[in-house]
């Protein structure tokens, strides 16, 4: 059987293939399946021939094997140091084998690519910045990553998350209907307790158009409605789409790169129908990543640049509190001592860390940075899709090991993780190690900080 | 067998290492994607040579960057021999004798106390890197035979010029066109082998230095802390 039912080299597109995979419970007969897929060897060849450049030949091949990139890998570290878990080893192995066998690879060497691509790599790029020559594994992981994913050699639930995009334009079954509903509720529910309270949808020429991860309109919905409060307090004229309002893309974790085309271009249109001034996501690391540093190139977008100048949600919370449009009550910013979580995709892979410090000089009495920080700061230990593999949950946990030290050594207790990546990465680290720390995104905690102007203020009864 | 090593194969060695590098790079720059690096090169150039040119100048300061800082007993170690490798054959005396009387030109000299030291410099840095891949383990999981090789090539003029020029070897002029020899295969290695990385780790560097610079933040912040 060369092709599985489930698991096979055909991406997840209509909604009965989408049941089928999930209902496979934990992916059991998927991997099963994928024990007797066969590799396309041609194929393999021919793409390593179109898509391998001189960037990534190079990074192969000048690799002085020195291993100054070995202490930059969390994993590395967080695995006793187990020089298997050396970047350059992981990519020479892997890619640097398939590159060298000119695709003529078999399945078990395609499975240990598979564990190796989302087991061992979090693509945080961290290596890249120890190289002396640049190279960047996490780059090249990136691209592994969707050479098994066009072999079908993909863990299940990215191959479900990559479905999702396809067919809800969205990583998960939120329909434009249950979005605009949730929209709806959301400002009523909120009404009553700040007066004029609106989610706009749909609104041309706004000055913001704000764009979330489906996560929020599912399972949180009040962080949306924190965000409509905040803008309703520093008087933003914002608005949402109803279509092309979701930024994530488990597309791209799964490297299944012609879904993460469909799944930016759906909020291209987006700008482009409502001619917003710009965009602003909300508190997502990948969701940044992926649609306004990635997605123009897998849009063909020449110049690199979204169709309208996109934020990340710290970029507007710093602007906002140098521009006054919110202002903090002195007596309420966060007086214990609290850490911030630096996300590898907003931070070291997109340059923002001078934000989270300006918000921070605003918020807290008591900052304390983590050693390494900024675009040096390790990986949350859940990045790339790693948080949600059933496949690879233990060795995720054992790769926290090494953030949860990282808090620790700072003595404080509170820990802000503008990234649902991290949040969820220090969410399930507290779970298991138990240490006593809280995490939280910015929102809620500029709500209970923020002045509210009197005449936003409910009348009094 | 002088005439020939310093002649005709002379010749023959710096044309190769000339144009071999110049193929290099061109076929470099030819192969970089736009699209496919996910770098809109062309459109942001301005930022991108800003960028390019921070990633390999920090790169090349010793300690310059966090990985040199952090790596300090490394970094001593490639930079003496990285210094000595490049400069001391540039700068020998003996070099520019020959420069001078083949092709007239030279350049200036070191003395010869100088070039004595950088030699020994690069022999002991250089066996200490080899001995590194020996004694830690995420070293020697990623050597292969062909590193080794590679350390011999670039080691092999030193060597046999330090035994020359001490007259160790007892037949001076056995060791002297050994010595010649050497380092022309050393030239000649450089463009087809990962001693390529004497002109890549700059093509590479920028590489880099124009994704961050362009994409991943040059364009909203100070540039990349290298
Ligand atoms: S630091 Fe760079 S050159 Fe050295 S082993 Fe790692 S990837 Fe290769
Ligand atoms: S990108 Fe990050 S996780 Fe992947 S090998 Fe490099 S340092 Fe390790």
């Amino acid at each position: 059987m060369p092709e599985g039912i489930l698991c096979n080299k055909i991406p997840c597109k209509t909604k009965e293939m989408l049941n089928a995979l999930l209902s496979d419970k934990s992916g059991k007969q998927y991997y099963n399946e994928m024990n007797h897929l066969q590799i396309n060897t041609e194929a393999l060849a021919a793409t390593i021939k179109k898509t391998l450049k001189s960037r990534m030949k190079t990074w192969l091949e000048i690799c002085a094997h020195c291993g100054m990139c070995a202490d930059s890998c969390f994993l590395y570290l967080a695995n006793n140091k187990d020089p298997k878990q050396v970047p350059s080893y992981k990519i020479q192995s892997t890619l640097g084998e398939i590159v060298r066998r000119k695709g003529d690879v078999d399945n078990a060497f395609m499975q240990m690519c598979m564990d190796t691509a989302w087991s061992k790599c979090t693509c945080c790029n961290r290596c890249g910045s120890f190289c002396p020559f640049g190279i960047d594994m996490g780059v090249m992981f990136g691209y592994l990553r969707g050479l098994c994913f066009s072999q079908g050699f993909v863990p299940w639930e990215l191959k479900i998350g990559s479905g999702m995009h396809r067919i809800f334009h969205a990583q998960m079954d939120v329909t434009t209907e249950d979005w605009v509903e949730t929209c709806e509720w959301m400002a009523e529910e909120y009404e009553e307790d700040w007066p004029g309270l609106k989610i706009p949808v749909d609104v041309q020429n706004a000055d913001i158009m704000y764009t979330v991860n489906a996560r929020e309109p599912k399972h949180y919905p009040e962080d949306l409605a924190e965000a409509a409060i905040l803008f309703h307090i520093a008087g933003e004229n914002w608005t949402v789409p109803s279509e092309g309002w979701e930024e994530t893309s488990l597309a791209m974790f799964a490297g299944d790169w012609e879904a993460c085309k469909i799944q930016v271009n759906t909020v291209y249109d987006a700008m482009r129908r409502l001619k917003p001034k710009r965009m602003v996501v909300t508190e997502c690391g990948h969701a940044y990543r992926a649609t306004v540093i990635e997605g123009p190139y897998w849009a063909g977008l020449k110049d690199g640049k979204t169709p309208v100048p996109s934020f990340h949600y710290v970029e507007w919370v710093a602007e906002a509190l140098r521009t006054g449009k919110l202002k903090i009550d002195p007596s309420k910013k966060i007086k214990e001592p609290v850490t911030y979580q630096d996300s590898c995709n907003y931070i070291r892979n997109a340059g923002l860390a001078d934000c989270a410090r300006e918000i921070m000089s605003y918020i807290a009495e008591d900052f304390r940075e983590m050693t390494p920080c900024r675009e040096h700061n390790f990986c949350c230990g859940g990045g790339g899709g790693f948080n949600g593999l059933g496949r690879y949950r233990e060795q995720r946990n054992i790769g926290l090991k090494i953030k949860r030290d990282q808090i620790l050594a700072t003595e404080a207790k509170l820990v802000i993780a503008p990234c649902h990546n991290c949040w969820d990465a220090i969410r399930d680290l507290e779970e298991i190690f138990k240490v006593g720390i809280r995490w939280s995104f910015l929102k809620p905690l500029l709500l209970k900080m923020v002045v509210v102007p009197e005449h936003l203020k409910p009348p009094e009864e | 067998m002088y005439q020939f090593v310093t002649g005709p194969l002379a010749w023959v060695a710096f044309t190769v290492f000339f144009v071999g590098i110049i193929v290099r790079i061109v076929l470099y720059i030819r192969g970089l994607d736009w699209q496919l690096d996910r770098v809109a090169y062309r459109p942001h150039l301005k930022y991108g040579i800003k960028g390019a040119l921070r990633s390999i100048f920090f790169w090349l300061v010793p300690f310059g960057t966090q990985s040199w800082r952090y790596y300090k007993g490394m970094t001593i170690l490639v930079f003496v021999f990285h210094i000595g490798l490049i400069f001391t054959p540039i700068f020998l005396k003996g070099h520019n004798i020959i420069l001078e009387e083949r092709w007239g030109f030279s350049f200036p000299t070191i003395s010869e106390r100088t070039a004595d030291l950088m030699t020994i410099a690069v022999i002991i840095s250089g066996f200490i890197l080899l001995l590194r891949r020996i004694a830690f383990p995420e070293v020697r999981i990623l050597t292969t035979a062909y590193d080794v090789l590679i350390w011999a090539i670039a080691m092999a003029p030193f060597i046999t010029g330090f035994v020359a020029y001490h007259q160790m070897g007892g037949n001076y002029q056995f060791w002297l066109i050994l010595h010649i020899l050497s380092g022309e295969i050393m030239l000649m290695a450089i463009p087809f082998t990962k001693l390529s990385h004497f002109i890549l780790f700059f093509m590479s560097r920028m590489q880099l230095g124009m994704d961050f610079g362009i994409k991943r933040g040059g364009m909203k912040n100070k540039g990349f802390a290298w």
